[in-house]
């Protein structure tokens, strides 16, 4: 009887042994797992299902009609959140049995001659929304709007300023207190940042990286680089502001340093450079997030993110620190030391990551949407807060949203 | 980046802040305003116009002031101003620009430790590349690409067996030199095989021995021959007694066949792993012409198609060996060099062993190995092209896209043939003297160096009557001599010129 143990245990034992040998056999990528788990790959249909609002087409329909440029610049993904959801299996007509109530309203389609969104009257648009929401169904009312989400990739999310310290002054907006916010925005202790907030990644344009790909066996030759701003020189004049003089230290530091290759041109091989370089830096702006995160994952640059208490996109299922690299701002003049004191079976197991193609899927809004993309990634998400708590639901009469709080301006009908 | 760039401009209305926002505030006042707005607002137009004259933002010197001479909090600004008036103070005396190191600001006015406002911008002392750091940078770059060559590489490279005939003569050093520096760089891992005609001599394993290769360095009894036909057919035999010891060692690879005076290109070496048991690259023949006849142009002239000087595989349209490109030696018929010195073109035979690549277990005398290969042990006698290793040459894979990508070079250089060269080239004893030091340049000039006093009294004579001419067009005396001076010392700096010549 034990010998007949000890060999189903030692078959067992081999058999496990060689099954870990050929998983891993593949040693291009690696396997990504959060602190959610493994869970880039979830399928969200079957695990939640969303009402989509029938709003009058002037809040969604009218806008992008008036201005198409909507549709490529940073802040496309509410849009194509909008259009994912309608044509997706996870939409339900039917609102008793939804979980997610989703109210599509395109309050950055307000755009500038230039192609700048002009936030000013978003908040009066969505005031005006959430009115016609929660006189027309009762679900707004169940809940104070807590198993509603919004879609809000604005610079300082539901803040709608571009400003960071008008923006904190006015707070996010009063009644969207209990939703949840899909939002770019992402620093810690920051009041613009709701706890429960999905943090997601900026648009940028899928076909136009697909396009510029360069062979992959082009040797990457460029140690770290950067093409961008360093000081905003209209903004703010004597520096200090902009980055919070990250920035500008960075090019104090390292302009004469042959490793780093950083300007402020912009050149048309930006996609191709990326691809041979080892390194990308994604500091901060004037707002922690760009859409450079995006575009380095994309390229297989690792990122070289320099941004105190920033919170990445899909922060719970992809682990930040295993693939980029996090600088302290106050430790930027020592950036040479920090990057060439990586060990490089660091450096080479973070381009593993970098090369799983879940993880380039996750940072990308396609159309039409593939399995594993960015949408996915919010839907499970989404997901993963469910079951909603009981306490959420208010009893008959019950308000806690002060439906008056906020500036006086934010008030006027739309 | 255009985006982040798009943002800027786009927050570049911040600078109309005060316009956009002041519809909005002074809708937010209603009807009233209080005076300590209208105040205020007065106060920041003036601020802003005096911003505009001096440069920078003059309304946070005021503030500042106001701040710290009395307990006033502005209503328009958040208690994160106080944090950044603090900054300010020890900022202000320095250039705008604000390369001055300051501390973090610990005080914050919410729980994060980040707050919004102004910074400083830390330089570190000596902001420049540090040589550690940067060859630190450099070796993961290296690894890096290591990575990189593996993953997307050639998959399981073999190991190249290079198979070179040579024998010492003046041009063996260019060529060999050449071959050499050729095969260190290869990435994969490389065995030599050496065949020097006449014995192993001290030079050439002198020079070779500097590469850090793997070489069997093998002699062969005869000497080379002085003509070129002879030559030919004594480097096919060394190249089969190379194939032999491939045999003999059973030695597991790609066999290539480099001649001295060949140039490979990298791409080469790595097309040569794709052939499976015997391939074919197409060479480029640069036959050098010293002397091309008129007739020679004139036929070439008249030709519609002017003939590639490539000889290599020849596909059809399904990519598949339909035949071979040779080099067209007709225009040159008669006038080819015959002997190896001579000043006549040099021509290939009608194709070159350096186009093939053959797999080490074609030779071996076990092992499964097609039975299209004969045994090398059977071939004795002149084999006239690599062809006549196989049974059947259609079996050869065409490499490099079909033959389309011209992977090496074939040329023939020699010296004339009473050309001696010091061996291993080292000068011992030391040369005769040929031109004395003292008399440098060389001893055709005259004698008289263009020293300072010598010239003057030398030359001085031929241009007296310029000088003369110069007394009657200019007066002063300094002028004069200075004019002196520069006319002598441009007639010296003639000279020098025409001695360089």
């Amino acid at each position: 009887m034990r010998k007949c143990l000890w060999l189903w245990g030692l078959l067992f034992f081999a058999l496990g042994f060689a099954w870990s040998i050929t998983a891993e056999r593949n040693p291009c990528t690696e396997r990504i797992s959060g602190s959610a788990g493994d869970v880039l790959e979830d399928d969200p249909v079957g695990r939640l299902k969303v009402y989509v609002y029938e709003l009058p087409s002037k809040y969604n329909k009218k806008i992008l009609q008036k201005d198409p440029r909507c549709l490529s610049h940073m802040f496309a993904a509410e849009i194509f959140m909008h259009r994912f959801l309608l044509s997706s299996p996870v939409q339900t007509l039917n609102p008793e049995g939804a979980d997610w109530f989703y109210t599509p309203i395109y309050a950055t389609c307000d755009l500038t001659p230039t192609g700048l969104p002009l936030p000013f009257k978003s908040p009066r648009m969505v005031r005006s929304a959430i009115q016609l929401i929660s006189s027309s169904w009762p679900y707004w009312n169940r809940t104070e709007g807590a198993d509603h989400f919004f879609v809000v990739p604005h610079d300082f999310g539901a803040y709608f300023h571009y400003q960071e310290e008008k923006a904190i002054e006015r707070g996010i907006l009063p009644i969207l207190r209990r939703a949840t916010l899909v939002q770019t925005f992402g620093q810690r202790n920051h009041v613009c940042l709701n706890e429960g907030s999905i943090t997601i990644p900026p648009y940028a344009p899928p076909q136009k990286m697909r396009a510029r790909q360069i062979p992959p066996d082009t040797p990457r030759s460029i140690f770290v680089y950067f093409r961008g701003l360093f000081c905003d020189v209209n903004n703010d004049p004597e520096g200090g502001y902009y980055a919070r003089g990250a920035r500008a230290a960075v090019w104090e530091n390292f302009k004469s340093n042959p490793l780093f290759d950083i300007s402020t041109e912009h050149p048309t091989t930006y996609y191709e450079d990326m691809q041979r370089a080892i390194f990308c830096l994604c500091p901060l702006g004037w707002a922690p997030w760009s859409p450079r995160l995006v575009e380095a994952i994309v390229f297989g640059c690792i990122p070289v993110i320099i941004a105190d208490d920033t919170v990445l996109p899909f922060a719970d299922a992809i682990p930040w620190e295993e693939i980029g690299v996090f600088v302290a701002e106050e430790d930027v003049p020592k950036l040479d030391k920090i990057l060439t004191s990586i060990p490089s079976h660091v450096i080479l197991r973070k381009q593993r990551l970098l090369a799983n193609p879940s993880m380039k899927r996750a940072m990308l809004f396609p159309q039409p949407t593939l399995p594993g993309d960015a949408f996915h990634q919010i839907l499970n998400g989404l997901a993963r807060k469910l079951p909603h708590p009981k306490s959420v639901y208010l009893k008959p009469g019950e308000k806690i949203l002060n439906w008056t709080a906020g500036p006086i301006t934010d008030l006027k009908p739309w | 980046m255009k985006l982040s760039a798009l943002q800027q401009s786009y927050l570049g209305r911040r600078s109309n802040s005060f316009r956009s926002s002041g519809p909005l505030d002074s809708s937010s006042d209603g009807a009233f305003k209080s005076p300590a707005a209208v105040f205020w607002l007065v106060l920041h137009g003036l601020s802003c116009l005096i911003s505009l004259l001096l440069g920078f933002r003059f309304s946070r010197l005021v503030f500042l002031l106001l701040s710290t001479s009395s307990t006033y909090t502005s209503p328009f600004h958040s208690p994160t101003e106080l944090a950044k008036t603090l900054d300010i103070r020890s900022v202000i005396p320095a250039d705008p620009v604000g390369n001055v190191p300051l501390p973090f600001p610990n005080k914050t006015a919410t729980n994060s430790r980040v707050v919004v406002g102004r910074h400083g911008i830390r330089i570190r002392p000596w902001p420049h590349p540090n040589p550690v750091e940067v060859m630190k940078a450099h070796r993961i770059i290296e690894r890096v690409q290591t990575e990189q060559r593996l993953q997307f590489g050639v998959k399981d490279p073999r190991k190249i067996i290079v198979v070179t005939p040579t024998y010492v003569r003046t041009f063996q050093s260019l060529h060999l030199t050449g071959v050499m520096h050729s095969l260190m760089l290869v990435p994969y891992d490389l065995v030599w095989i050496v065949v020097e005609a006449g014995g192993v001599s001290n030079e050439t394993a002198s020079l070779i021995a500097k590469s850090g290769l793997r070489i069997i360095h093998v002699g062969f009894s005869q000497r080379m021959p002085n003509s070129w036909d002879e030559r030919h057919k004594l480097e096919t035999k060394m190249r089969l007694r190379g194939l032999r010891i491939v045999r003999e060692k059973i030695l597991d690879g790609i066999v290539i066949f480099a001649d001295d005076s060949n140039m490979h290109s990298m791409e080469l070496f790595d097309e040569i792993q794709n052939a499976k048991w015997f391939g074919a690259v197409s060479v480029g023949i640069l036959a050098n012409s010293a002397n091309i006849d008129e007739t020679v142009v004139e036929k070439r002239g008249e030709e519609e198609n002017p003939r590639m000087p490539v000889q290599g595989p020849a596909c059809n349209v399904s990519n598949m060996l339909a035949g071979w490109h040779t080099f067209n030696t007709l225009p040159f018929a008669g006038k080819s060099a015959v002997y190896i010195d001579d000043r006549a073109t040099v021509l290939p035979r009608k194709l070159e062993w350096s186009g093939f690549v053959l797999n080490s277990r074609l030779l071996w005398k076990d092992g499964d190995k097609p039975e299209w290969m004969k045994d090398i042990d059977t071939l004795d006698g002149d084999i006239e092209s690599p062809l006549d290793l196989v049974k059947d040459p259609s079996v050869v894979e065409p490499l490099g896209s079909c033959g389309r990508r011209v992977l090496l070079w074939w040329l023939r250089v020699e010296a004339r043939a009473d050309s001696k060269f010091p061996p291993r080239w080292i000068i011992d004893p030391p040369l005769e003297v040929t031109v004395p030091s003292k008399r440098t340049p060389w001893p055709d000039t005259p004698p008289e160096l263009p020293s300072h006093k010598k010239p003057v009294i030398g030359i001085q004579e031929p241009i007296i009557k310029h000088t003369t001419k110069t007394r009657t067009s200019r007066s002063k005396r300094r002028s004069k001599r200075k004019h002196d001076e520069t006319r002598t010392d441009r007639r010296t700096t003639g000279f020098d010129k025409t001695l360089q010549n």
